[in-house]
């Protein structure tokens, strides 16, 4: 993992090993606890809603931040389970969060130079983008018109859900899910 | 490991982007071409996921009824003068109905009625809002050797919640009928006209199609028709209220929001089947 960086390094053990790889998967497997953490019957209004929400967040944050550790194959994950619990056309999570990481994968390097404020306005705007293309995939599958409302309300609801988890994952990124702490 | 050059080892990370994304369309095609496979792979999820969701039930339900029993510490003096007034009209409204039950009875004695049938039914527990962004639809759990059938109707207290459209060997997914996609015949107690109540995904459903003749009133009870074979006749299911629009909706009886068991009734009707159990059957004729 660490060809590039020369030194001394503490001999891989077979426990060392599994440390690093417990903190590579580290933000798979909380992404897919949170997908199926917000399908839980807690009756929220707009939990639906919030659950996408929550992927697109996490996608984001880890495709900015630590994009070795949500590959594509894993956004691909994810979106289906969310495609499936949401029971939604299958397929159109999947393409919102490839987007997003996508266009996380194309901007990061500028992105994590501005700070914050930055990488969160991108990502509003991101998520107000991927609604329509929502709105749009979706109505084209079920072959009828559905409301743009929820779409938004998906978008406005991932807006003030980043910060918060942002918090979070960013003290993750640097303790738990760092492979360099194994 | 396989071991690759580094020019092909990089080439090959920036496929893997493009690659998925087409398999991610191609997921699309394939959900819509194959619409049973799509119901399968999402009633397999529902079937791992059901027994997790209903041990998670009963704690949540009980931290649920603590919420709403504080909310209702506050409105107690005025709830039980609400319901004591209630329960006197609701007296008068028995008096009436044992009366008329009688009379109901001796007039099909005299008319040699023949009795519908008593239907069975069975009653389980909704452990999951199996809805989304765009379905409005609950998760019931099951035992592994249920008879639940598609196209079985599922009442609460109240009255009508929905039907029966998807089925996994644990669990079942009632689509409520305030989905978009959910069609009931009705009838209008008052004038007897038929229409059609559709689903709109808000908390409401809309009014459609009614005769000439016989528009909806305000606070008009309705009722599920037996046209089309779907529904068995005089079910409730909601009074009809106009919006601010002007639109004759209707307000379920059923509590659609804080469903928590429902009754699944087997009326042996084979009228109209959702479409996913139609095309398992054109499958079947195939073999």
């Amino acid at each position: 993992m660490d060809d590039r960086t020369p030194g001394i390094r503490p001999r891989q053990t077979v426990g060392r090993r599994l440390d690093a790889m417990a903190r590579w998967v580290f933000p798979l497997a909380m992404t897919v606890a949170l997908v199926l953490i917000t399908s839980a019957p807690f009756r929220l209004p707009g939990q639906a809603e919030l659950q996408n929400a929550a992927a697109l967040a996490c996608v984001w944050f880890w495709s900015v931040f630590r994009p070795l550790s949500m590959p594509p194959p894993a956004v691909f994950l994810v979106g289906l389970l969310a495609d499936l619990l949401d029971f939604a056309p299958p397929g159109v999570g999947v393409v919102t969060l490839l987007v997003a990481h996508a266009v996380a994968l194309r901007w990061r390097r500028s992105l994590t130079r501005q700070g914050f404020l930055m990488i969160w306005l991108a990502f509003v705007t991101m998520a107000i983008a991927l609604a329509a293309v929502q709105w749009l995939l979706t109505s084209m599958l079920t072959l009828r018109l559905v409301p743009l409302g929820p779409a938004l309300f998906q978008a406005m609801l991932a807006a003030g859900l980043y910060p918060l988890l942002a918090v979070l994952l960013a003290r993750a990124h640097r303790t738990i899910a760092e492979p360099a702490n194994a | 490991m396989i071991q690759i050059s580094m020019p092909l080892r990089q080439a090959l990370s920036k496929l893997t982007l493009p690659i998925f994304m087409v398999a991610s369309f191609g997921l699309m095609l394939l959900g819509k071409a194959d619409a049973l496979l799509a119901e399968r792979a999402r009633m397999a999820v529902a079937d791992a996921l059901s027994p997790l969701y209903a041990a998670l039930a009963e704690p949540l339900s009980v931290v649920h009824r603590g919420i709403e029993g504080a909310q209702h510490l506050a409105t107690l003096h005025e709830e039980n003068a609400r319901l004591r007034e209630e329960n006197d009209r609701l007296r008068r409204w028995q008096a009436v109905a044992l009366a008329l039950d009688a009379e109901n009875a001796t007039l099909k004695a005299q008319l040699r009625w023949i009795p519908d049938p008593a239907p069975s039914f069975l009653t389980a527990r909704v452990v999951a809002d199996a809805g989304g962004v765009y379905a409005r639809a609950v998760l019931l759990s099951l035992g592994p050797n249920h008879s639940v059938a598609r196209g079985q109707i599922a009442l609460d207290d109240r009255g009508l919640v929905g039907r029966v459209t998807e089925l996994g060997t644990r669990s079942a997914r009632v689509l409520l009928l305030t989905d978009m996609n959910s069609r009931v015949p009705v009838t209008l107690e008052g004038s007897r006209g038929r229409a059609i109540l559709a689903g709109t995904n808000g908390p409401r459903p809309r009014l459609m199609y009614w005769a000439e003749g016989t528009q909806p009133a305000e606070g008009e009870r309705v009722v599920t028709s037996a046209e089309a074979n779907a529904f068995p006749p005089g079910l409730p299911v909601g009074v009809v209220r106009y919006s601010t629009s002007n639109v004759p909706e209707v307000v379920p009886f059923a509590q659609l929001d804080r469903l928590e068991v429902v009754r699944l009734f087997d009326y042996g009707l084979k009228g109209v089947i959702p479409p996913e159990a139609s095309v398992a059957r054109q499958s079947e004729r195939r073999r």
